[in-house]
């Protein structure tokens, strides 16, 4: 439970620390990052929620959640960079 | 800019936000008395094909799930083909690094071949094999290959689209021989998730090494010339 507590609680820390990266910071890189680590925070939540001690395996289902996020994510950042750097061109 | 107000308020407001979040995470491991779904999942498990309980929750139980991924996959590939070329490629690599492109490309394919197969029955799958692939091609993309190894375009539109394509074929397969969209039958569900992965590994390599590069692959590639 102790080792749930700390694992989800930092996933909540990066989450809320990303989030107010995204509101409150200039620059579009800035931002695209600062998704990627809330991102990363819901995985760890998700992760913990799915730890069930040591003694029998973990939940699957929020594992297979996770993995279909990362890739998810991955693709959506890459696009996301993609326009990005489209924009940057246009405006030089 | 933030404002001073904001800047100020801003603190507090996470703050509280994120007590709301680790209340709710408090209640979600301490509250729960009802069934939770690891106990169904891991007991269909000898049902599902495989061995391995992410695997089946992924490729059997939510395989629906899995093809729409590859799908949104595809169209992120789709939007930044969209944008046109990629950018010019990397200076060919120098000696030191040029050998060790040489040493871990085929290191990373046989990897990932090895994570493909081993996904039935411990960690590894079609995600993480085809992570592998994909870091092949960035390390090629990075030594100066404008194509990180991939194929023309015709065949790499095949490839890319290989996920969905064989997902969707199983898929309607099934349904035509009267068992439902993605409902394996017992016997060969172990077949069908392994047809499937290994496209899925192939495009998920094919995709996101194409994503890297940010663009079309140019179509004329110095492909005579040796890195």
């Amino acid at each position: 439970m102790t080792t749930q507590l700390i694992y989800g609680g930092a996933g909540i820390l990066l989450f809320v620390i990303g989030l107010g990266s995204v509101l409150t910071r200039p620059g579009l890189w800035r931002r695209l990052i600062a998704i990627n680590v809330m991102g990363s925070g819901v995985f760890q939540i998700l992760v913990a929620v799915a730890y069930r001690g040591t003694a029998v395996p973990p939940d699957p289902v929020p594992h297979a959640l996770v993995l279909t996020g990362i890739v998810v994510a991955v693709s959506a950042t890459a696009l996301a960079l993609a326009f990005g750097q489209r924009l940057e061109d246009e405006d030089d | 800019m933030p404002r001073p107000g904001l800047s100020l308020l801003m603190p507090l407001v996470l703050m509280a936000f994120a007590a709301v979040l680790g209340w709710a995470f408090w209640l979600a491991l301490t509250g729960q008395d009802g069934e939770r779904l690891a106990g169904i999942a891991l007991a269909q498990v000898p049902l599902s094909g495989v061995s391995n309980p992410v695997t089946a929750v992924l490729l059997n139980y939510r395989a629906y799930d899995t093809l729409l991924e590859l799908g949104v996959l595809l169209s992120a590939l789709l939007g930044i083909w969209s944008l046109g070329p990629a950018p010019p490629g990397f200076a060919p690599a120098a000696l030191v690094f040029r050998g060790l492109v040489v040493l871990v490309v085929p290191a990373l394919i046989l990897v990932g071949g090895y994570m493909l197969w081993v996904g039935a029955h411990a960690p590894g799958g079609a995600f993480q094999g085809g992570a592998l692939l994909a870091a092949a091609g960035v390390m090629l993309a990075l030594s100066g290959r404008e194509r990180a190894g991939l194929p023309a375009e015709a065949g790499l539109r095949v490839v890319v689209s290989l996920g969905v394509v064989v997902f969707v074929l199983v898929g309607l397969g099934l349904m035509l021989v009267g068992s439902g969209f993605l409902h394996y039958p017992l016997g060969i569900a172990k077949w069908l998730i392994l047809a499937i992965e290994t496209a899925a590994t192939l495009a998920i390599g094919a995709t996101l090494a194409a994503a890297y590069l940010g663009g079309l692959p140019r179509s004329r590639p110095r492909a005579t010339r040796r890195s």
